[in-house]
């Protein structure tokens, strides 16, 4: 039974990870109907900025997120505004591919200036668990979860209260609509990267200190699980995005713990084919009428 | 058939052999060496992958996202089928199968194979309109790399060696050549037509009676048992199969050679295959920069050239050569008759 609540609690911190990044995927998606593929890149390269600023700089580990996190939001607008501002007229496979190529760009950008072996994230949150009742807890665990779970609620308050977050639900519900009422389409596009591609630093620096290594091609699975997770709950939903991370976390945990270690992608991703199946909006999503 | 027609298949069959025949003597004056001969054969497995994807993605106009999957499948299903054909007890029984009968049919059935696993996963997800094949696919991909990485049959992660050397430039040069000519029949015949304008309009395709379903799964199963082929004759020629090398960014390296040639057009793929099967070898001598580059050059073209390097149109050599023979330049004292 505490094997279960220990396994269960490091399932809900996997899964913030995931959802972390699958907000950033479900953010974009949402506004301008691109699968952001870079989006698992920005999550790498997050976690080598924050590699950086503790080994190079010295940072404290709060200040050491926020410069990663700031570092990870200029950088996400600079893709859009290089790479995909060009194609937002073109054919959307097309803008797809540009996602493909700079994901793939950044990757080896990475290769080259960090070379291959992978870096060990030092560490920067105490390693000694904490006992809660008998339960063992790992402090990178409640740390993560703690953390995800503050942003998650900032990053709500900001879409339902702020003018920017007004502005990003207006422009995802009718783009030409919200020109019209005096949006700035375009900043908003640029506020809208930002916020993902900063929740995807976070979601890479925490998976960096869970898993202590950083290597260029770190972010492809977590990138395509937490793309799935975004899926799952309902692309372009933003509570759909939080809940898929923290069921794809917890199948993929408690399958490893108790069916297989090996088949666990399998699962995961057999589990988003029958959903999409059964509900092809995903858990969250409404159907919408299609219109001539 | 139309005279017109006959003219043009005649005279693009006598290009086809006539680019034979040079390749033949490049190779037997050994100026293509066997590095070269091997670089030609993967041109022949990529523009298989990319032609029959580009009657999904291309034609069709469904992202998928899993094409690796689909080759995975007929990799194994041919390596398997033909090791038994080869095996030891139909020798000792005195049946030994010519080499290209042998790939021929191992190859058909890791098609077939294919294509089962294409309708399980197309019929429910292409009633929908969007972006769920596109999902779905790629979840297949995983999984099938996954299951593969896990089968005792298929030599789980140490991958499966041994596999029968069958693919050689001479039957992958031809096998080429019939599967381009029936994928090029199919998108012109009324089934053709019929995938084009789903992709143009799915709603007013609907209007217009065509079953609109029937044709996005009839249009994915012929992408995924062409895919199982590519996947036979990439496992016949390197002889050994390593579950990851069929992964996620397999299917990528498919699409991005159908979309760079451009979506429905055939010879767009084509060239676009070679292209980018020369590319990274070309730029080799750039090492650790040569996936940067790679990767640069790719958004840039999509940034400059979204609808890739020949739109929808076709390359055709009668044109061609239309305009050679009709170039004011080249010959100014002809001049263009209405309807040559």
């Amino acid at each position: 039974m505490t094997l279960l609540i220990q396994q269960f609690i490091n399932g809900l911190s996997v899964g913030s990870i995931y959802a972390l990044i699958a907000l950033g995927y479900t953010l974009v998606y949402g506004i301008i109907k691109l699968i952001n593929f870079a989006h698992g890149e920005v999550m790498m390269m997050g976690a080598y900025f924050a590699f950086l600023a503790v080994i190079v700089m010295g940072m404290p580990f709060l200040a050491t997120l926020i410069f990663s996190m700031v570092l990870a939001a200029l950088l996400g607008i600079t893709i859009e505004r290089v790479a995909y501002k060009p194609l937002r007229k073109a054919p959307r496979i097309s803008a797809l591919i540009t996602a493909i190529g700079m994901s793939l760009f950044l990757q080896n950008l990475a290769l080259v200036v960090f070379g291959a072996t992978p870096k060990v994230m030092p560490t920067v949150i105490p390693k000694q668990p904490i006992n809660i009742g008998g339960i063992q807890v790992g402090t990178v665990t409640i740390v993560t979860l703690v953390l995800s779970i503050f942003f998650m609620i900032v990053l709500d308050r900001f879409i339902k209260n702020t003018k920017p977050g007004k502005a990003m639900r207006a422009v995802s519900e009718d783009k030409e609509a919200s020109v019209i009422m005096g949006i700035n389409v375009n900043r908003t596009i640029s506020i809208t990267f930002a916020i993902g591609s900063a929740l995807g630093a976070l979601g890479g620096v925490l998976y960096s200190v869970a898993y202590t290594q950083i290597f260029p091609t770190m972010a492809v699975m977590p990138g395509l699980k937490a793309f799935v997770a975004a899926v799952l709950g309902g692309i372009g939903l933003i509570p759909g995005a939080m809940l898929g991370g923290f069921i794809i976390g917890m199948v993929e945990t408690l399958t490893k713990a108790y069916i297989s270690s090996q088949l666990s992608d399998a699962i995961v991703f057999g589990i988003l084919i029958l959903v999409l199946i059964v509900k092809p909006t995903g858990i969250l999503g409404k159907n919408e009428k299609e219109k001539v | 058939m139309k005279t017109e027609n006959k003219k043009t298949y005649i005279l693009n069959l006598l290009a086809i052999v006539a680019l034979y025949i040079i390749m033949k003597v490049l190779m037997s004056q050994g100026i293509l060496n066997r590095y070269f001969v091997g670089i030609i054969i993967f041109i022949g497995v990529n523009i298989v992958l990319a032609t029959s994807l580009n009657i999904a993605t291309g034609f069709l106009g469904q992202l998928a996202l899993g094409h690796a999957g689909f080759m995975a499948v007929g990799a194994y299903t041919s390596a398997l089928t033909a090791e038994a054909l080869t095996s030891e007890a139909l020798i000792s029984q005195g049946i030994i199968l010519p080499n290209l009968v042998v790939l021929i049919i191992s190859m058909t059935l890791g098609g077939i194979l294919a294509v089962l696993m294409s309708l399980v996963i197309g019929i429910p997800s292409l009633r929908l309109r969007g972006d769920y094949l596109g999902i779905i696919t790629l979840g297949f991909g995983e999984v099938i790399r996954v299951v593969i990485n896990n089968l005792d049959f298929t030599g789980k992660a140490q991958g499966m060696s041994g596999v029968p050397i069958l693919t050689n430039f001479d039957n992958i040069f031809w096998i080429v050549v019939v599967i381009v000519f029936i994928l090029y029949t199919f998108t012109n015949s009324r089934h053709g037509r019929a995938i084009i304008s789903i992709r143009e309009d799915e709603i007013a395709a609907e209007a217009s009676g065509i079953p609109t379903t029937f044709y996005k799964v009839l249009g994915f199963s012929t992408a995924a048992f062409f895919g199982g082929i590519g996947g036979g004759l990439y496992a016949h020629y390197i002889s050994f199969l390593d579950p990851n090398t069929f992964g996620f960014m397999r299917s990528v390296e498919i699409l991005v050679i159908v979309v760079l040639g451009g979506m429905g057009s055939l010879t767009g793929s084509i060239i676009a295959a070679i292209v980018l099967t020369i590319l990274p070898e070309a730029l080799r001598d750039f090492a650790e920069y040569r996936l940067l580059i790679y990767s640069g050059l790719l958004v840039v073209m999509m940034v400059f050239r979204p609808q890739g390097l020949f739109g929808t149109a076709e390359f055709s050599l009668k044109q061609f050569l239309h305009k050679l023979r009709y170039n004011p330049i080249l010959s100014p004292r002809k001049e263009v008759k209405d309807g040559d």
